[in-house]
């Protein structure tokens, strides 16, 4: 019992600090892909290829002088970070990272908790996230903040009707929501995507538009806002927000990986005859690379696509994704159907 | 008729499903972002790296000693008054005894300024020194907070002693015949200019 206990709080340890560095590396990757795109050379003074910009960025960030407004609801405005941050890091609890390790005939999963309702965490956690932003922007007693935030709640509250159909589509397939075990139903089986191609573009959207990236970061809108949402925001608490959102898009990849693209397997690697701890973890470097992919790719739409109107933003979520996600639902339904009867 | 063949017929015809999509113009455009990802970059590592510069760059000017490190110039006034931008002022001097290793001729600059402010680095005070004193550099001229501090005097000006500017891409052959050309020569042995014999 010790030893579970003490096996969970170092898997805990170990995904908030892989969390952390992956989207430390991130913010280093979205510059140096931008500068690629764009050619030219990104950070490259810190440390070799600038590998250290993320340290010296965070040195920055801590070393900047704090600002509270007077006029601010003090805790508020500290409770509002600190609760974005908090359900970022919460959703990666139930990402199953890969199989099971064996160790003297123990089993030790690679999941921090295996609840039968995975999806529906997840789903309870990114909408908490909504907090963090309208309590900020409330909190900031600015008006400006609070239309910002209002743009990023109403944007993100939308989106997530669309997300939410999109997923029933895909639980109709697997007869699951636990994310464990849509993970591996996808060792033999094929990928989700395959049988949900239509459901994973409504759900892609709709996670960019969840992370509040480009084509939809319209509540920060560096170009044209002064900083929407988090305007007043100074030092690490700003720190907090950025670097949240850049969690944010590592568990949204985690979670598309898992959800459509098999997760911790890949074809053959079962069928290679390895032993099983080394097998469960090339799954585990099986999916990170499936979720680096996601993460370039997120950055590589970012620097792609011009940013949405944000009528044609609401128009886009509430017109056509959700009409959409429902029509999925219903050819999924009939589909299965069809093939039941065959 | 049209009075041009570069004339489009605008049409506001409807989109078809595929452009309504949008989705293959944006695989379209990742496309071409991700070629982009491999070719060179065109910006420099700047203050490590530096953009290779024109031979012939025109920047901050130099002027000139000679080989014994005399200044060469003699205050005619030629470059102040070819001048497009009324830059240079100077001050002329008479050279006494005891200065022969200062100045090579008799008279000199006590003062001479440039206002780089006003300067539009088009070379021609380069081109009308006829004692191949003053020249242009590949050295650009610094920004600071206060225009006095762009008035540049000898101070900055003359190239120092222990340390010679180099000339020698702008001051090429060619350049070096002009100035002494027997027709153009401004300082010929017997002091007189050979151009008169040419003008009206």
């Amino acid at each position: 019992m010790l030893i579970l206990i003490l096996y969970k709080f170092l898997l805990v340890v170990l995904v908030f600090l892989i969390s952390l560095g992956m989207a430390a590396y991130s913010t280093y990757g979205e510059r140096k892909i931008a500068a690629f795109m764009q050619d030219r050379m990104g950070p490259s003074k810190a440390g070799p290829y600038g590998l250290l910009q993320p340290i010296a960025d965070g040195v920055k960030m801590f070393m900047k002088e704090e600002i509270i407004p007077d006029v601010s609801n003090r805790w508020l405005f500290i409770l509002g970070p600190c609760l974005f941050m908090l359900t970022a890091c919460m959703t990666g609890v139930v990402i199953p990272w890969g199989k099971p390790l064996i160790i003297n005939g123990d089993s030790y999963p690679l999941q921090i908790t295996d609840i039968n309702i995975g999806i529906l965490y997840v789903f309870g956690v990114v909408s908490m996230g909504v907090y963090g932003i309208m309590i900020g922007g409330w909190a900031s007693n600015n008006k400006y903040s609070l239309l910002g935030a209002i743009r990023a709640s109403a944007q993100m509250i939308s989106y997530e009707v669309a997300m939410g159909l999109s997923i029933i589509a895909l639980v109709m397939t697997t007869g699951t929501i636990s994310l464990s075990e849509i993970a591996a139903q996808q060792e033999h089986g094929v990928w989700n995507i395959v049988k949900q191609p239509l459901g994973f573009l409504i759900f892609l959207i709709c996670a960019f538009a969840e992370c509040n990236r480009s084509p939809f970061d319209l509540p920060e809108c560096e170009t044209e806002l002064v900083g929407g949402y988090h305007t007043e925001y100074s030092s690490m608490k700003l720190g907090l927000y950025l670097f949240a959102e850049y969690i944010n898009m590592f568990i949204s990849s985690a979670v598309i990986s898992t959800l459509y693209f098999g997760g911790y397997n890949f074809p053959f690697v079962s069928s290679l005859g390895l032993p099983h701890n080394v097998e469960a973890l090339l799954g585990v470097g099986i999916l990170f690379a499936k979720i680096i992919f996601f993460i370039f790719f997120f950055m590589w739409i970012r620097w792609t696509i011009p940013r949405f109107r944000y009528d044609q933003l609401m128009d886009l979520g509430w017109k056509k994704l959700i009409p959409l996600s429902m029509l999925n639902i219903l050819i999924t339904g009939g589909l299965i159907l069809l093939f039941e009867k065959l | 008729m049209p009075l041009t063949n570069r004339s489009k017929v605008v049409s506001n015809k409807e989109m078809t499903l595929a452009e309504r999509l949008y989705l293959p113009a944006i695989a379209g455009g990742m496309g071409i972002t991700f070629k982009h990802m491999f070719k060179k970059p065109v910006t420099l590592d700047y203050p490590l790296v530096k953009r290779e510069m024109a031979p012939v760059y025109r920047g901050q000017h130099v002027l000139k000693r000679d080989e014994n490190g005399a200044e060469r110039c003699t205050a005619c006034g030629l470059c102040a008054l070819a001048c497009p931008a009324e830059a240079i002022t100077m001050t002329a001097a008479e050279r006494k005894p005891g200065e022969e290793k200062l100045y090579r001729e008799e008279k000199y600059a006590s003062v001479y300024e440039i206002n780089m402010l006003r300067c539009i680095f088009c070379g021609l005070c380069e081109e009308a020194c006829p004692k191949e004193a003053i020249f242009l550099t590949d050295k650009t001229v610094p920004s600071t907070f206060e225009r006095d501090e762009f008035l540049y005097g000898k101070e900055v000006l003359v190239e120092p002693l222990t340390d010679p500017v180099d000339v020698s891409k702008r001051q090429t052959k060619d350049v070096s015949e002009f100035k002494h050309h027997g027709e153009y020569q401004h300082n010929s042995k017997d002091g007189k200019s050979h151009i008169s014999k040419h003008s009206h």
